[in-house]
């Protein structure tokens, strides 16, 4: 007998690849980062996910590679354990329970048998960098709960701790200080930095720290764009340091190579910048990552470096400053207009990925498959810029004909809108653009819907606008001699009573269309485009139509905007309010 | 004395003080002997390719390293000959430049050369093996100077960016004795070339093409975090660069190269305080009178009649007679002065325009009378025995009788003009004098020091004046002593005995000697009192020194006649608009 359970959901892909820093392994073949509940291990040269390390039941927080054997990992989580786990086989080796939420992880070679968290205890944002002792033991469930205190008010993020000279000082920094404790001596010295000198733009928060591996210097990030290179920091009167600036905002991550002559850098630039000898003129770029760089690390064989971005995803980086690797996750964009679809070849979701492209998803596999650029121009990353945004899409005929809409609203009146088309190309298995509609409507477009049905030969599209029209639109030939280009152009324009047109939709043999015009629901004849029939409830704007598909299909289902769900059946004309229901709108 | 080498690039002392490098255009280094009273050629290092445009000594004396085009030479003293040469990378940021110029050296003590060059480059050798050691570009455009501090733990260098960066030397590595030389902190103070560092052991001082002389203290070496601790920015000299002839209305300007006479408009229109009256009467450029040859003017006077003018160069002593003619002026050159009257570090006429005072710099006072169109030397007043201190300061009271006169440290002397010796010495404070007068009537001896000090003396009574031992006893506004910039020129009202007129750069200041002090807790710099208060609050919030900050930067004011004040305003902006454009720079955003 089956025993009921609350509902319990599976996170099994999709999750946060950006979360923390990757770590490399010792080798340079493996690359780990944090994913969700899990520790993903890609190979650095196919980008192709080796093993999934599960076992947390919670988010992972922090990964480490075991210094005293390099083919092991540390992983902690929320969960409140540190797991150790062979990465080569992926197996579980074993579980240290802290019992505390564990919200980042480091290692240093000289503490052998002990690890360093960061928890917080009490209060809510107060975090400690703690050390926790982990006991020897052959049982596989181990309590470590030998906690020893190192800094308290730290910063929650770990980027804001870095241990220097092998493990001789740990640096913190948190809003306008940096903290340094060294570790022999037992004491703090603690270095802020003036906030008030210019209050309008007192921008000098520090954002991350990064120590030299072989030299006593501490490079920290600001907000303001700065780096700062500390020295002589162990005398709280004689400490003295140098500026770094390029970035112009934040600088998100930096970090040092392994043998101290190059310091890495990136922000929302989304450039990778490498300061040689820690000097000012002397830098080389990586530039055009796509995204803003949330990570950098740097693998212990000094042969790869990878950046993390917002968008998900992971670049494996060459030492000559050449993208060799890019591990992309699902990019979760701020707004997903185009709401969730499926392609219907690939089964893959499809949604708004990174800004003007639509991604395909797959599934199945945990991995983006691709991405389809759909306004074709140049981002520009810039705060306060008025993007163009990929507001609508539809697939139609098996997925063979995509149908995009972008738009660009500066003021109330400009409204720039434009429609794409794009037929699959079976020979480079990807979408080509066929027809460009400039200002398919005055207003936008609310919805756009393909007839699926077999029987029509004609592949058609309706596109319902806040305009109050409705058109259709067919594929035609287009003025070719050859008679062979295809292109889309307008056949129909529909309205009902100057109502803005909210949603449309095909029945299932794609002989009648639907078209909500506020209130109320039209029904319109697809061969003649003769309005039917029209349904008023006055139980709200509709927001979704859909027709009943097989034995179903006589029943046509409205959704409005209070909540109500109609149901009209299109032999009698009745209606039926099946029930209200309390759903907030909203994309996932 | 002439180096035989073409013009003279670039000279140093030896450590020791007693030995001169000189660097000339033909490529020869000269090695000159300094004894008390010459300097003897001694001997040529070998000869060069090209100018040498840098020059420094070990601290031991035993090498030197010169900095030519293209290369450094690593000199033996003892033998004069070369024993390194070493190649400086022409590159700049890739391109290669026609010329790599070494504008500076600095020999270190553990055999280091720091060289600073035209392409932006700070560069380490070793100079045992002559080899580069490090190199950091820091700059787009040339390093032009280059400061070491007496510790050799950290130097400075100006670029022609306007950009000074500090080097310092600090521990690799906390628990080993490796140390590295590393870039720290850029200022940015300057808009233009700077042409000069030093490095003093709290402060980087800086100047250069922008006029302005800044003095930045090392946070690190000062002890207490006072007003000595801030930035300081000099832009004019701290001295009188303008006189005036209260008779006629005239202003002598003192340029590097030359002077200028003109004469003061006037107006008839009356106004509210505050107006700006139209000028009935334009003011006149008189007179432009170029010097000649190259050398800087040291300073200049115009007698209170207006009738003589007086200047000196470094080594040239000139004295002109002026003749009106309704609205012609004549210049009349008065020729044959005497051999001894050489140079002079300042220059005063008395009050009746009958007497020159002249300090030379060899610390001798020249009383001289003038008599129409020719003079009489009458009489010089030798220095203290044992003092070489050559005054740079005079002030002659109204009446004529007492000539005061002030060197750099050791003191104000009074002399008596009548009986042409000294009548008594002010006793030595320990910060120089920066103006000095002589009140009329009482022959009160008013004497600002750089510390911000003000001292009223009597001369008649040898002694301090019992307002000068309040003022003393209580102590100057704490405001007062933190003003940047040290009072440059004193003067009296006639009809008002009570009131000294004094000011700075920044500010003009009436001191009313009847009226109550400032402490620390009253309001320096009082605005105008609201006149709505009556007059028993207004008595209590009225203190001794009223000041007046409209005029910036103020660099001469004084009262031509009771009602009338004269002031001299310099904009900065005007001074920057002479300036060749500063090296562009791209700026971020723009």
């Amino acid at each position: 007998m089956v025993e009921e359970e609350s509902v319990r959901v599976v996170r099994c892909g999709g999750s946060e690849l950006n979360f923390r820093r990757a770590v490399f392994s010792a080798d340079s073949k493996y690359i780990f980062c944090v994913s969700g509940d899990f520790v993903k291990v890609h190979s650095t040269a196919t980008e192709e996910c080796v093993h999934i390390l599960q076992g947390h039941r919670n988010l992972v927080t922090g990964i480490q590679l075991n210094p005293n054997n390099h083919l092991q990992l540390y992983s902690c989580s929320f969960d409140g354990t540190v797991k150790l786990w062979d990465y080569v086989d992926g197996i579980l080796i074993k579980t240290f329970v802290v019992g505390l939420k564990l919200h980042a992880l480091f290692t240093l070679p000289s503490a052998e048998d002990s690890v360093f968290v960061i928890i917080n205890k009490e209060k809510p944002d107060v975090f400690q960098l703690v050390s926790v002792k982990l006991p020897k033991s052959s049982s596989q469930e181990i309590e470590a709960k030998e906690l020893s205190f190192v800094l308290d008010y730290i910063n929650q993020s770990p980027k804001c701790i870095a241990f220097g000279n092998e493990g001789e000082y740990v640096a913190a920094v948190r809003d306008f200080y940096l903290s340094v404790y060294f570790f022999k001596k037992k004491t703090t010295s603690r270095f802020t930095l003036s906030s008030s000198r210019n209050k309008k733009h007192a921008k000098n928060n520090f954002t991350c720290v990064a120590c030299h591996p072989k030299e006593d210097c501490i490079a920290t990030g600001h907000k303001d764009g700065k780096i700062r290179l500390w020295r002589n920091f162990d005398d709280d009167k004689k400490y003295t340091y140098t500026c770094l600036h390029w970035h112009h905002d934040m600088v998100m991550d930096l970090a040092f190579s392994v043998t101290g002559t190059s310091l890495l850098s990136g922000g929302r630039e989304s450039v990778l910048v490498e300061w040689r000898d820690a000097t000012e003129k002397n830098k080389e770029f990586l530039p055009r990552l796509g995204a803003t760089i949330e990570h950098i690390s740097v693998s212990p064989a000094g042969d790869l470096f990878c950046t993390s971005h917002s968008d998900n995803k992971i670049i494996v980086i060459h030492r000559n400053l050449e993208a060799s690797a890019v591990i992309q996750g699902l990019v979760k964009d701020s707004n997903i207009f185009t709401g969730l679809m499926v392609d219907p070849r690939t089964k893959a979701l499809v949604l708004n990925g990174k800004p003007g492209h639509l991604q395909f998803y797959s599934l199945q596999h945990d991995k983006q498959l691709y991405n389809l650029d759909i306004i074709q121009q140049e981002y520009i990353n810039d705060y306060g810029l008025i993007q163009i945004e990929l507001t609508k899409a539809a697939f139609g005929c098996y997925g063979n004909w995509l149908a995009t809409v972008e738009q660009r609203q500066e003021k109330e009146t400009e409204l720039e809108l434009q429609m794409k088309l794009w037929m699959y190309n079976k020979k480079t298995q990807g979408f080509v653009l066929n027809t460009k509609v400039n200002m398919p409507h005055e207003d936008h477009i609310t919805a756009l819907c393909f007839c699926n049905a077999e029987k029509f030969e004609n592949p058609t599209l309706v596109t319902s606008s806040k305009d109050g029209h409705f058109k259709v639109w067919i594929l035609t030939d287009d003025s070719d001699i050859y008679k062979k280009a295809v292109g889309w152009t307008c056949d129909f324009v529909g309205s009902y009573h100057k109502y803005q047109a909210t949603n449309c939709c095909f029945s299932e043999d794609g002989s009648l269309l639907a078209v909500s015009f506020e209130e109320i629901v039209t029904i319109w004849d697809s061969e003649t485009w003769e309005l039917k029939c029209t349904f008023c409830q006055r139980a709200g704007k509709i927001r979704h139509l859909c027709f009943g598909r097989l034995t179903c299909s006589k029943y046509l289902l409205g959704a409005t905007e209070n909540g109500i769900l109609c149901c009209w059946n299109l032999l009698s004309c009745a209606c039926k309010i099946l029930f209200y229901y309390k759903v907030i709108w909203q994309s996932i | 004395m002439d180096a035989f080498g073409g013009p003279i690039w670039s000279m140093a002392v030896s450590p020791c003080g007693s030995q001169l490098l000189v660097g000339c255009e033909d490529g020869s280094v000269k090695l000159f002997q300094i004894t008390p009273d010459k300097i003897q050629f001694e001997r040529n290092f070998d000869r060069q390719k090209s100018r040498i445009l840098s020059l420094s000594w070990h601290p031991s004396g035993t090498h030197i390293a010169a900095g030519s085009i293209d290369y450094i030479s690593v000199f033996d003293v003892k033998s004069g000959s070369a024993v390194h040469k070493m190649l400086v990378d022409r590159q700049y940021m890739g391109v290669s430049k026609r010329k790599c110029i070494i504008w500076g050296v600095a020999f270190l003590s553990d055999g280091t050369v720091i060289s600073v060059d035209s392409a932006g480059k700070v560069q380490f050798w070793d100079s045992a093996t002559g080899t580069l050691v490090k190199n950091h570009l820091i700059a787009n455009a040339d390093v032009q100077s280059i400061a070491v501090s007496d510790q050799e733990d950290s130097f400075v260098v100006g670029t022609a960016e306007g950009t000074v960066f500090h080097f310092q030397l600090v521990s690799v590595t906390s628990n080993s004795s490796e140390k590295q030389w590393v870039r720290t902190k850029p200022f940015q103070h300057h808009t233009h070339d700077v042409r000069a560092v030093a490095h003093s052991p709290t402060a980087l001082i800086s100047g250069g093409t922008d006029t302005h002389l800044v003095i930045r203290p090392l946070m690190e070496k000062v002890e207490v975090k006072n007003y000595d601790a801030a930035l300081r920015k000099i832009t004019f000299p701290h001295r009188r660069l303008i006189s005036c002839s209260k008779k006629r209305h005239l202003l002598l300007f003192q340029f590097a190269h030359h002077l200028e006479l003109w004469r003061l408009g006037s107006t008839v229109a009356t106004g509210k305080n505050g107006d700006t009256l139209p000028l009935s009467k334009d003011a006149d450029h008189l007179l432009h009178l170029k010097t000649k040859g190259p050398e800087n003017i040291i300073c200049s006077c115009i007698s209170p009649c207006g009738s003589w003018i007086a200047y000196s160069t470094t080594s040239r002593f000139f004295l002109y007679r002026l003749n009106y003619e309704h609205d012609n002026i004549s210049l009349q050159r008065v020729s044959k002065m005497p051999a001894f009257l050489r140079s002079a570090l300042q220059i005063l006429f008395s009050e009746d325009s009958t007497k020159l005072f002249v300090a030379s710099n060899q610390g001798s006072l020249h009383i001289i009378r003038l008599l129409e169109g020719s003079f009489k030397h009458l009489h010089t007043l030798q220095p203290q025995s044992g003092t070489v201190e050559s005054m740079c300061l005079l002030a002659v009271s109204p009446d004529g009788n007492w000539l005061a006169a002030s060197g750099t440290s050791a003191g104000v002397h009074v002399y008596n003009i009548k009986h042409l010796k000294l009548h008594c010495t002010v006793p030595a404070y320990n910060f120089p004098v920066t103006a000095l007068a002589i009140a009329p009537n009482t022959n009160n001896l008013v004497i600002a020091h750089s510390d911000q000090q003000v001292f009223e003396y009597s001369i008649p009574d040898k002694q301090y004046t019992e307002w000068s031992r309040t003022i003393q006893k209580q102590g100057f506004h704490y405001l007062w002593l933190q003003r940047d910039t040290p009072i440059t020129h004193i003067s009296f009202h006639p009809k008002r005995p009570m009131h000294i007129l004094l000011h700075d750069a920044y500010m003009f200041c009436i001191i009313d000697k009847s009226l109550p002090l400032p402490n620390d807790k009253t309001l320096l710099y009082n605005p105008l009192p609201p006149t709505n208060e009556s007059d028993v609050i207004r008595r209590r919030t009225a203190h001794a020194f009223k000041i007046s900050k409209i005029y910036k930067p103020l660099l001469f004011m004084d009262l031509l006649d009771e009602r009338t004040l004269v002031a001299v305003e310099r904009p900065l902006d005007d001074i920057i608009a002479q300036l060749p454009p500063p090296i562009k720079k791209k700026k971020f955003g723009t």
